[in-house]
């Protein structure tokens, strides 16, 4: 499983490469990082529910695992956004909802590790986390789901601007593209995976 | 007891808590005036209405978070326990909600008005206004006392409310601002009726979710 995870994770993104030099070739990356972002925050959420309905210790690793590799994944994606944007609107940062979106989640993620910092007791640490992750979770969705709906965004397929599936996505694109988000959420989980064991043969030694 | 008379008795205990130490209330009112009385020496002008809206709601949100970052860090530990072994979580979250519903209602109520007599007031409705302030009061207060009973059990740190919460009231915070500003120029009840409902559902939205969530909270 981990090898198959390796070898996808390495091989999805790499076709992208030789593909059209333009900034449409951001989409392989970009919009990818959104796709692997959202996966794992709905891990962190799936798991933060498991923690506190069974208080394993297991499930908070994941949880606080999944969230950064999350907050990884959103950092990447704004760099890109953000050069991307710089060629196209002409400036690394506008006021569209979905970025207004991007800069809250961030911040609410960040609230998130600082609020695990700050207590000391783990097992307080675990379900504090998991409830403020939730509510999070909730929150947040709402940010990036509904609301942008309800503006209009500068985004490609946004408020009248032409979306990338009407006519620069044609198949030889959505070759790359649907492995590319595969890939990138392998990436992100395999990541996450190998921390979540470093974790738990950390936890072992010091037990 | 029931949990709804446990709410209606936990309500009236606030009340008469805050009452008894007016202290405590007087110094929100003060705080308030004191930074409308800021943004008016900064200004000095009249504003426009974009200004004075966002401006309008950043005072609300400083005064928010005052006024309920006390609403669990100021109860001792016997007090909690007390309420731990008599009362259910839910009835301790929700009556507090309630209160802080309230209470921000009144505040906001009181900066509104001192907000508007020095600064000229552009609303074109201000009943659809008023109606976004309560709603806005509703939101800011019950997300509020969610984080404020969740940095309770953290470290009673008050600069952790401002940290956890801001980020999640940035989706509230955007909404009120947007409809704010429709009832401010005057759009029609019916253009501005989605955005009012959208609200309504958000608020319902958190406070479900605190009620679900603050079991785990209490339990230690």
């Amino acid at each position: 499983m981990l090898l198959y995870t390796f070898t996808m994770g390495f091989l999805g993104p790499v076709p992208a490469m030789p593909i059209i030099n333009e900034s449409i070739r951001n989409l392989y990356f970009h919009v990818t990082m959104w796709m692997g972002m959202l996966v794992l925050m709905l891990v962190n959420a799936i798991y933060s529910i498991k923690y506190l309905s069974s208080s394993k210790s297991y499930f908070d690793i994941v949880a606080e695992e999944s969230s950064r590799m999350a907050m990884v994944f959103a950092s990447a994606g704004l760099i890109t956004g953000m050069v991307w944007a710089n060629y196209t609107w002409g400036a690394p940062w506008v006021n569209d909802p979905q970025l207004n979106g991007t800069a809250a989640t961030m911040l609410i993620y960040a609230a998130y590790f600082i609020l695990r910092n700050a207590i000391p007791d783990e097992i307080k640490r675990a379900k504090l986390g998991s409830v403020y992750s939730i509510f999070a979770f909730v929150m947040m969705f709402v940010f990036i789901m509904v609301i942008p709906k309800m503006n209009d965004s500068l985004h490609p397929g946004k408020g009248g601007n032409p979306g990338f599936n009407k006519y620069d996505l044609d198949s030889n694109m959505r070759m790359v593209f649907y492995p590319a988000v595969i890939g990138w959420t392998l990436l992100g989980t395999w990541i996450m995976s190998i921390r979540v064991r470093t974790k738990l043969i950390e936890n072992k030694i010091s037990a | 007891m029931n949990p709804a008379g446990q709410i209606i008795h936990l309500i009236k205990l606030e009340a008469r808590l805050e009452w008894k130490n007016r202290q405590a209330i007087t110094s929100l009112i003060v705080y308030s005036l004191a930074s409308i009385y800021i943004s008016y020496l900064a200004f000095r002008q009249a504003l426009d209405p974009i200004t004075w809206n966002a401006l309008f709601w950043i005072i609300m949100l400083f005064a928010a978070t005052n006024a309920i970052a006390k609403s669990f860090l100021q109860e001792s530990k016997g007090l909690q326990l007390f309420y731990y072994t008599t009362l259910h979580p839910q009835s301790v979250i929700l009556a507090k909600t309630i209160y802080n519903i309230l209470l921000l209602s009144f505040l906001g109520g009181i900066n509104f008005i001192i907000y508007s007599i020095l600064f000229e007031c552009p609303l074109a409705n201000i009943g659809q206004y008023i109606g976004g302030l309560f709603l806005g009061a509703i939101g800011l207060s019950s997300t509020l006392t969610f984080i404020s009973g969740l940095v309770s059990r953290a470290n009673n740190n008050v600069a952790l409310i401002a940290i956890l919460g801001f980020p999640l009231l940035f989706p509230l915070l955007l909404m009120i601002l947007k409809y704010s500003s429709n009832a401010m120029n005057g759009v029609s009840w019916e253009a501005n009726q989605q955005l009012f409902f959208i609200l309504i559902a958000l608020n319902a939205m958190i406070i479900m979710l605190s009620y679900l969530l603050f079991p785990y909270l209490w339990r230690e």
